[in-house]
């Protein structure tokens, strides 16, 4: 590729970086430490993340524990439960999903996928990643404090999230808040980096239309993001002014232990709206980079373009504008208007439309294709089929309707577990064993991978599809013990260690996954540049894995769409994105 | 609830625009070898990327602003709900604040012009200006703690102090930038492209700030209160 290739017409990305002005590391330090490079800042923040996951892990034993052998274990009383709950839903939806796509995948992906050397703010970058460590710590510090971590549940609804009855009011909702406060700072350092990247810094060649859906996914959900947390970060700054200084945002006159708190007349309501103005959106900042890998992932292993790209595209579009007026139906049971339900209940189904959308092409996709059932692909389509699922149940909670004798039970923890926590986490394996390669230069073993992906997709179900059955029970979430409960029959008691059963076993069986990934890094089969021989532009780098800076002396210049498999004519079955293009050669 | 929409419909209608000029309409398939991205709007360079991340963060900015107002105007329907008496000084602050930006925005025709005394003094008035908004700022706190509005005693004054006081972070974070910007200038021999960019983002941050200000101070002195109306109709 020389220079002469490179017709003069084409504009240069604004922030095209030259090798001379890029940052370098001089020190171990500043090289693996304080560095600047977006591909080390991805896996401090994919490392970070899912070491809290495992925390978040070891949590959801104690909820299952509890749940199915109540007061059998002597340290898990009620506020220990609480506490447990609370701190598995909000590492798991804010410190680990959140974290790990966008500051993880992000980091490693854009500039690689669009052609770029580095991230276009990387000092910001850096200091993103720094302050969601210190978010972090600050939030798992709570449980040194006395009181320990809150246990208000992961939505910290006031009154209860700050009266003395809620075990940690003293120092774990504060440590809480900040903590949240804290990590918003971080990524909207984070979320402006990926947003601009994808704007300014894309090759020569790479338009909009040109980018891997993984890009486009992961560019709206940090747009997205970037909207939706100060939502989050308005309730919490609020929420702890009442806490600290008795202010009255949220909390309402009440008696508490017969004594009158000083609080007057707050809206406890207005701290919902806030809160699921950013919670709603948070399930598609999830889901979206989701989505975006897991079509790479399809098209790739299956050895066929994505079908319907351009619709992909506006569906993901139309998801994060949609996903914007919907936060209300979660709200349903709080008193609302019932034109303003249907409003929110409208919105919530016409989701459904682009959602579905995706599926259909998806499917569409592996329809006659060259399926290799790798581990990535498995890993996929575990996640279609759970995606679908979750979807469906989603279907009958946005009716208000139905949502109402439905709301608070097991149910409700069946549908986003699978939609919103199966579903991504199938993703992020399926992308760790597909990008791995690329990121170490070695194979992950293929025979543990799938050992690992059927323990987890089988064991997934057992776990959550019984949960439905109890939800429609009437089996309420969140409760510490059922006691003697007239309408929950003794089997539901036996359907609940059968559960607790499987997570423990399901929780133990990931240690293959973390064997396998640290016994590859040292003895994995050596991989070469591009072992999938996929056409995206991170595959195509000349070192592996890639240097600094990426793309050695010349950034490549793309000559068209990163889904050109089994082209006719084509010496091979796929034809990279920076490939030039020979003459009477057509794309399919 | 409605100012977000509000704000939600503009940000919306934006990226929609903004995507179909950059072409989602067109079939990446069907095409092949090079073509011109970046388009140019009307022979336009395009924008730095320092541009286009500030353009992001007031987007964000925007949308926390909009969220305090959006809360404002809900909380504010309860019959507990009684305005603190405002300030005198705010008007002085309000004006120099506008102040401050004018002289930002003679900045920006200063390094346009690469014209390096005026710019240094246009930058020094700027933040000096700015630097007496904020300790006017304090001064209205000040004011209001004496004759004992104090935050926990009405949702109204701690609406006051929050959305001062967020403002009041913003600049100051901004004062830090300009102090940057400031220094680089008078390192400098001659002004460059590069610092004349500087200056320009400075300055759309400061207008920025002021818009948000004026729409804040018009919601502090009630003088919104009409459209708070509205919204506690649609939400109710």
């Amino acid at each position: 590729m020389t220079d002469a290739s490179v017709p003069q017409n084409v504009a240069p990305p604004p922030a095209e970086v030259p090798e001379v002005e890029l940052y370098h590391a001089h020190s171990w330090i500043t090289k693996y430490v304080f560095s600047q490079d977006a591909k080390v800042i991805a896996i401090q923040y994919a490392g970070t993340a899912i070491a809290v996951g495992i925390l978040a892990l070891v949590l959801s034993w104690v909820i299952r524990l509890q749940l199915a052998f109540p007061g059998a274990i002597p340290f898990i009383d009620a506020n220990v439960y609480y506490q447990s709950v609370t701190m598995h839903g909000m590492i798991m939806v804010v410190y680990m999903l959140t974290a790990i796509f966008l500051g993880g995948f992000g980091n490693y992906l854009i500039p690689l996928m669009v052609g770029a050397r580095d991230m276009v703010f990387p000092y910001v970058n850096m200091l993103s990643y720094w302050v969601y460590l210190i978010a972090t710590l600050v939030l798992v510090s709570s449980y040194f404090f006395p009181g320990g971590p809150t246990g208000a549940g992961w939505t910290l609804y006031p009154p209860q999230s700050i009266l003395t009855g809620t075990p940690g009011h003293e120092y774990g909702i504060i440590l809480m808040l900040v903590s949240l406060i804290l990590f918003i700072v971080g990524f909207t350092m984070g979320g402006l980096n990926y947003v601009v990247t994808v704007l300014q810094a894309r090759t020569r060649g790479m338009t909009l239309m040109r980018m891997p859906l993984t890009v486009w996914g992961i560019f709206a959900a940090a747009v997205m993001a970037l909207l939706a947390f100060p939502g989050l970060f308005v309730a919490c700054l609020m929420l702890l002014l009442d806490r600290t200084l008795g202010t009255s945002f949220f909390m309402p006159s009440l008696v508490e232990l017969g004594e009158r708190k000083d609080y007057v007349g707050g809206s406890p309501i207005l701290f919902q709206h806030l809160f699921w103005f950013f919670g709603h959106p948070e399930v598609y900042i999830v889901a979206l980079p989701a989505f975006g890998v897991v079509s790479d992932l399809i098209s790739v292993h299956a050895r066929k373009n994505i079908f319907g790209y351009r619709m992909m595209v506006w569906a993901i579009v139309a998801i994060g504008v949609l996903s914007m007026v919907v936060w209300g139906h979660h709200m349903y049971i709080s008193g609302m208007d019932p034109w303003f339900g249907f409003f929110f209940a409208v919105t919530t189904l016409a989701i459904a439309v682009p959602t579905a959308l995706k599926v259909y092409n998806w499917v569409l996709t592996l329809w006659h294709a060259d399926i290799h059932f790798t581990t990535p692909m498995l890993f996929a389509l575990g996640f279609l089929v759970t995606f679908v699922n979750g979807g469906i149940t989603g279907l009958y909670l946005g009716n208000v309707i139905v949502d109402v004798p439905l709301s608070a039970t097991l149910f409700v923890v069946a549908h986003f577990h699978m939609v919103m926590g199966i579903a991504p986490v199938l993703v992020i394996f399926g992308a760790i064993y597909h990008w791995f390669p690329k990121i170490t230069g070695r194979m992950m073993d293929e025979r543990l991978g799938k050992i690992h992906f059927w323990i987890t997709f089988l064991g997934a179900y057992a776990i959550f599809f019984p949960m439905h059955y109890l939800g429609v029970l009437g089996m309420p979430r969140r409760f510490y013990e059922m006691g003697e409960t007239a309408f929950v029959p003794a089997s539901a008691a036996t359907l609940n260690i059968v559960i607790t059963v499987i997570a423990l076993a399901v929780g133990f069986a990931q240690s293959i996954f973390f064997y396998n990934l640290f016994k590859s890094l040292k003895h994995g089969a050596p991989a070469g540049g591009n072992p999938w021989r996929a056409a995206s532009l991170e595959w195509q780098t000349p070192e592996t894995p890639p240097g600094h800076g990426n793309w050695g002396k010349q950034l490549p210049v793309v000559y068209r769409w990163p889904y050109a498999y089994s082209v006719p004519g084509a010496p091979e079955d796929y034809l990279p994105q920076n490939a030039p293009p020979v003459r009477g050669e057509r794309s399919p | 609830m409605s100012v977000m929409g509000l704000f939600f419909i503009f940000i919306a209608t934006v990226a929609v625009m903004w995507l179909v000029r950059q072409g989602v309409m067109e079939s990446p398939w069907l095409e092949e070898g090079e073509v011109a991205h970046y388009r140019r709007v009307g022979g336009a360079e395009p924008p730095t990327a320092g541009r286009v991340g500030l353009a992001v963060f007031l987007a964000v900015a925007g949308c926390l602003f909009s969220l305090l107002a959006a809360a404002f105007f809900m909380r504010g329907d309860a019959p507990d709900w009684q305005m603190p008496p405002i300030p005198g000084v705010l008007w002085v602050n309000t004006f120099l604040l506008a102040a401050s930006s004018v002289a930002l925005q003679v900045a920006v025709v200063a390094a346009r012009r690469a014209n390096a005394e005026r710019l240094k003094t246009a930058l020094l008035i700027g933040a000096v200006t700015a630097a007496l908004f904020l300790i006017g700022q304090i001064w209205a706190w000040r004011e209001l703690l004496e004759l004992r509005f104090f935050a926990a005693s009405n949702a109204a004054n701690a609406f006051f102090y929050l959305l001062t006081g967020v403002h009041a972070l913003h600049l100051i974070g901004g004062l830090v930038a300009l102090a940057r910007t400031t220094d680089k200038v008078r390192g400098a021999e001659r002004v460059t492209k590069a610092l004349t960019t500087r200056v320009e983002l400075c300055a759309i941050y400061w207008h920025f700030l002021l818009f948000v200000w004026l729409l804040m101070f018009a919601m502090l002195i009630g003088w919104a209160d009409g459209f708070g109306a509205i919204c506690r109709r649609l939400l109710s």
